[in-house]
Formats: C-alpha cells, sequence, structure tokens
C-alpha cells in the first residue's frame, strides 16, 4: 500500500494521491463501522480480480512508457518528463492518482480489516488485535514518510518503469488470488513477481537500446 | 447537458486507464484470466500464466511502436 501511494504520488503528484488514499481510509472506516465482525461477508475475492486486474493493465502500460523512456534516455530522464505531457491536470483533481491510491488503500486496508477480524474473533482478543493493526500501520507509514525523500531523488523516468513493476506485480498477484489459485510461496510470490517483471523490463531496455543505437551496441559487444 | 459531459469524461477516463493506448494490453490481461480459471477449474496449477502472458505481450507491444 505504502509502496504504491509513494511510486503514484512521486510519479503524478502529491495532492491527488493523498485525496485517493484518504477517500480508500474513509470507505475502509465506514465499511469497518457498518459491517464489523460481520466484514468477513465482504466479497474480497471479486474485489482482489476487479482491483488487481485495474492495477495490471494500468501498471503495464507505465511499464511499457518506462521501458521506452528509458531505452531512449537512459537512467537520467530528469528533464524529459513533464507533468502536462504525461497527462496531469495542472489544477483539479488528477483522477488516474486518485484512483490508484484508493484502490490501494482500500484492498490492503480491507485484507488487514480481514485479519484483524478473523483474528481478533479466533483469538477472542479483538481489542489487542485492532491495537496491533494500527500500530502496524502507524509504523508502515512512517517508514513511507522516511523513504520519501529517497524515491523523490530518483529519475522520473526510472520511477516510471519501477512503479510499474510493483503495479504489475501487485495487480498481477491479487488478479490470480481473486481467482482462487493459490501462489507457491503466498506473498512471497509478490517478490518473485517484482523480480519477474524487472528482469522482464532490463531485458527489453536492452533490446530497445540495440534497436535504436546498434553501432552503439556493437562497440559495447566489442 | 452538464450530466451528459460528465458520462463523456467519467467513460474516456475509465477508457484511457484500461485501455490506454494499446487496447491488446488489456485484452491479453482478460484472455490470461479467463485462460487461468478455466485451466484452474480442469485442476491444474495455473499461477504461472498470466506474468508469462503479460511479459510476452509488452515484448510484442514494444516492438509493435
Amino acid at each position: 500500500m505504502v509502496l504504491i501511494i509513494v511510486g503514484v504520488g512521486s510519479v503524478r503528484g502529491w495532492r491527488s494521491t493523498w485525496l485517493g488514499a484518504g477517500a480508500g481510509l474513509a470507505v475502509l472506516a465506514v465499511l469497518v463501522a457498518v459491517f464489523g465482525t460481520a466484514l468477513q461477508a465482504v466479497p474480497i475475492d471479486t474485489l482482489r480480480l476487479v482491483i488487481g486486474s485495474l492495477l495490471l493493465v494500468f501498471g503495464l502500460q507505465w511499464l511499457r512508457k518506462g521501458i521506452r523512456r528509458v531505452a531512449a534516455n537512459g537512467f537520467r530522464g530528469m528533464g524529459d518528463w513533464s507533468a502536462s505531457a504525461e497527462g496531469v491536470p495542472a489544477t483539479g483533481v488528477d483522477w488516474t492518482a486518485f484512483t490508484l491510491a484508493f484502490k490501494g488503500v482500500l484492498l490492503e486496508g480491507l485484507e488487514v480489516a480481514f485479519i484483524v477480524v478473523s483474528f481478533g474473533l479466533t483469538a477472542e482478543a479483538l481489542p489487542s488485535a485492532v491495537l496491533g493493526a494500527a500500530a502496524a500501520f502507524l509504523v508502515i507509514g512512517l517508514a513511507g514518510v522516511a523513504t520519501h525523500g529517497i524515491v523523490q531523488r530518483i529519475p522520473r523516468s526510472a520511477l516510471q518503469l519501477l512503479v510499474g513493476t510493483l503495479l504489475s506485480a501487485f495487480g498481477t498477484f491479487w488478479a490470480v488470488e481473486g481467482l482462487d489459485v493459490a501462489w507457491p510461496g503466498d506473498e512471497l510470490a509478490i517478490l518473485a513477481l517484482v523480480g519477474w517483471y524487472g528482469l522482464a523490463a532490463a531485458g527489453y531496455t536492452v533490446l530497445l537500446r540495440r534497436r535504436a543505437h546498434p553501432l552503439l551496441a556493437q562497440a559495447s559487444e566489442g | 447537458m452538464i450530466l451528459l459531459r460528465w458520462l463523456a469524461g467519467f467513460g474516456r477516463f475509465w477508457y484511457d486507464f484500461i485501455i490506454g493506448d494499446d487496447w491488446t494490453i488489456a485484452a491479453t490481461v482478460a484472455t490470461a484470466l479467463v485462460a487461468t480459471w478455466l485451466l484452474h477449474r480442469a485442476g491444474h496449477d495455473a499461477w504461472w500464466l498470466l506474468p508469462l502472458a503479460v511479459v510476452i505481450e509488452v515484448g510484442l507491444s514494444l516492438r509493435s511502436d
């Protein structure tokens, strides 16, 4: 969740990203307040499938653009990006950033809420489970704020490639999980997916660079 | 009139979000998900299909640019 917010905020701007994250949290709070311990009745698999598929198709668009940009400009890319060229509106809400942050927060938050409710009821210690989840949320939020400065220093083209990789990995994981298909290694599969898409992106970047600069490629091979 | 404009904008946003500038990516994701579900229902392990299909499709999409 934090990775998605920090990545999307850095690429598309923070205002709409925070708005989306806040709206996701508000909907989550309403769901928890209305359903309470009956939260487990929410069709989480359908949500995983729909949200995962949407994050995947959008993440792949960024992955593709990121590969093209890094292949063309290398990792410098700071000067070749502008918000208007990326379709980010100068005023008003950027609905792309809003939607990505909203979905990420809502789905991950719901999963946490399910775990809290399940563990809390099983162990007959719901207040402790809620307290534990709130503490974890605070720690992860602080980690996000701490890494925000580092992420801001990454060139835009590389950041788009990185966030595209992350969105694609999370989207793939959730969409397939939504079909009730089990991943080997459970949530560790997300790391494997990040590696898989990262390797593919690196390979395609090299291929595109060779296609665009055949002489450069010959020199580096020689 | 305002409602129509809002609906058109809403539709355009989702079209850009899902289809973007290459419809084949969304089509590949949808097809791979259906195939994954069918394989799963037939009793096969199918988690590998979507990541494989997606990487091949991104390569084809980049090649056709």
